[in-house]
């Protein structure tokens, strides 16, 4: 079954320029969104990814390039058609950026209201969002009552309340709690999967693209630096950025091992096993962690380790070997 | 004078006040308000940037504000004259008055139209909101509570302005307590005059703050 392109951005770039400055903060990027998946642009602060999201709905003005939104270039596009081509769009923030003075249920009823519907069509419209979202009993509470993670339920009832057919998401979990963050994520998979609705997100975590998304762009420094299935990406991270952002690579230099040691890739396959202590009994080779950087999800091991390279040459196969034989990637770095 | 006497006067004063007060500050309201909110929705940053435009109007408000009342009041002579009928007298000075104010008021509402917060804007400028939409579904309720207050230090303001209606003719408790009062050394009208001056800055600002804090959403 082959998706068709909902959203292709071309070429674009973007300049930030003063008097005395001048910032690229976007270089020359093309990458393209199909219908109905959960595409992830991840990438450190100052990467650009705010930027690169903001320029889709026309938040910020790109120089030069293509967003294309079921083939129409929203950058060429008339005041009147920017309008209603963002009523297509849905957009969440960090700061969930809600309308203070307005209960739950009128800033859910702020879309239909501007975009004419009727007060009784819009508040059955209204209550059915909230029931989404989980919020129902939340219709009459003002924002500030709300706790992070209810304040950006009642943004994603807001921003589906025009059916939008793409979710933009600029670091919607950023400013919430590693617990809110899971059911918001949860929720934002449902809202995919049961309405059909494509998400793009942006984000700095890892975590974030490794649950939520099927493909995932790596921005560093305003350029695309690689593309691909989350799989694919982070099973063979190929960019410098990518080793990061995974924790492969120390984030500063001096972290580096400096001997010759085994890298060792949880792609989630091997759920759970305690693998390295059943390595150390069944080689006989006594492991020596040097650092890891794990992820459990969904009863799901994600992550790296780097163990130091046994002594002997013949441990090194046999453990390279356990590895491999339990589904794991194994890479030698620094030999 | 008896307190028999000085009530009526006092009273007549009180009314003169607000015939003055009370007009100038909603005039000064319709057209200061759409200045203020021109003044951010033009301005670097703002829903509609239109620097050139902004600066000038900046300019033009800022000229406007920074001539002294009693100067415009007779530099306005002529005007009050073609506009209100007379030039002088308590209905008169509701002109020069309104002048002085709007673009206090302009300034005023500018001030409380940047504190809304800009992710806000943009967010309803993602959902598809028309500049229009933005300022009276967005600017003006997010700000509201900011204007109360600030709709309460203007009318103080211009009820300040109102003593000097003495100079031109007009009425009202501060110039009884300077004609009358003060310069005919009837001290207890100036006393008396004064105080009502007094208490109705005061109702003024306390039940402009409790409005704005009770109608404030913000905080729970």
């Amino acid at each position: 079954m082959e998706a068709a392109p909902l959203l292709e951005i071309r070429e674009l770039s973007k300049v930030f320029s003063d008097a005395d400055n001048r910032v690229v903060a976007l270089n020359d990027i093309s990458l393209t969104v199909y219908e109905k998946e959960v595409y992830g642009i991840v990438g450190m602060s100052g990467a650009g990814k705010s930027t690169l999201i903001r320029c889709i709905n026309r938040l910020d003005t790109p120089n030069a390039g293509r967003v294309l939104f079921r083939g129409q270039d929203i950058l060429t596009m008339d005041r009147r058609q920017l309008l209603s081509v963002r009523r297509k769009m849905g957009m969440i923030f960090q700061q969930f950026n809600l309308l203070m003075q307005r209960t739950v249920g009128q800033n859910v009823c702020y879309p239909l209201e501007i975009a004419g519907i009727k007060h009784t069509q819009a508040n059955s419209r209204v209550s059915e969002l909230l029931d989404i979202v989980g919020l129902q009993d939340k219709l009459n509470a003002y924002p500030a009552q709300l706790s992070g993670g209810q304040r950006q339920r009642v943004a994603i009832a807001r921003a589906l309340a025009s059916n939008p057919e793409v979710l933009l998401c600029d670091e919607a979990t950023s400013a919430l709690d590693p617990m809110t963050t899971q059911s918001i994520l949860t929720l934002l998979q449902d809202i995919n999967r049961r309405l059909g609705i494509t998400i793009l997100l942006i984000t700095h975590e890892m975590a974030v693209i490794r649950q939520v998304c099927d493909r995932v762009a790596i921005l560093d420094d305003g350029e695309v630096v690689e593309e691909g299935t989350v799989n694919e990406v982070f099973m063979h991270t190929k960019s410098q950025a990518g080793k990061r952002l995974f924790g492969v690579l120390p984030q500063e230099a001096r972290d580096d091992p400096g001997i010759p040691a085994l890298r060792i890739v949880f792609d989630g396959a091997a759920a759970g096993k305690p693998i390295i202590s059943r390595l150390s009994q069944e080689t006989n080779v006594a492991v020596n962690i040097l650092s890891a950087n794990m992820n459990h999800l969904g009863g799901k091991v994600y992550g790296q380790m780097l163990i130091e390279v046994p002594k002997d040459e013949r441990d090194t196969r046999a453990v390279v070997r356990f590895l491999t034989e339990h589904g794991l990637t194994v890479k030698e770095v620094n030999t | 004078m008896s307190w028999e006497q000085l009530t009526p006067v006092l009273l007549e004063g009180l009314w003169d006040t607000l015939y003055m007060t009370v007009p100038s500050t909603l005039i000064a309201y319709l057209v200061g308000m759409p200045l203020g909110i021109l003044l951010v929705a033009t301005a670097t940053g703002g829903i509609r940037p239109m620097l050139r435009f902004n600066a000038l109007l900046g300019m033009a408000i800022n000229f406007l504000r920074s001539v002294p009342f009693i100067i415009l009041l007779a530099m306005l002579f002529p005007v009050t004259r073609a506009v209100m009928g007379r030039a002088i007298g308590t209905r008169a000075i509701i002109f020069p008055l309104t002048i002085s104010a709007f673009p206090y008021v302009a300034r005023m509402v500018e001030n409380s139209l940047v504190e809304v917060d800009r992710g806000v804007i943009e967010a309803a400028q993602s959902m598809g909101s028309t500049d229009w939409q933005i300022i009276r579904k967005v600017l003006l309720p997010e700000a509201f509570p900011s204007l109360l207050n600030g709709a309460a230090i203007c009318m103080v303001t211009i009820l300040g302005y109102t003593a000097m209606a003495s100079t031109a003719g007009g009425g009202g408790l501060g110039a009884l307590a300077i004609t009358k009062g003060l310069n005919m050394r009837n001290f207890p009208l100036m006393y008396s005059a004064s105080l009502i001056l007094v208490a109705l800055v005061q109702i003024m600002t306390f039940f402009g703050n409790r409005i704005s804090r009770k109608s404030d959403h913000r905080k729970k």
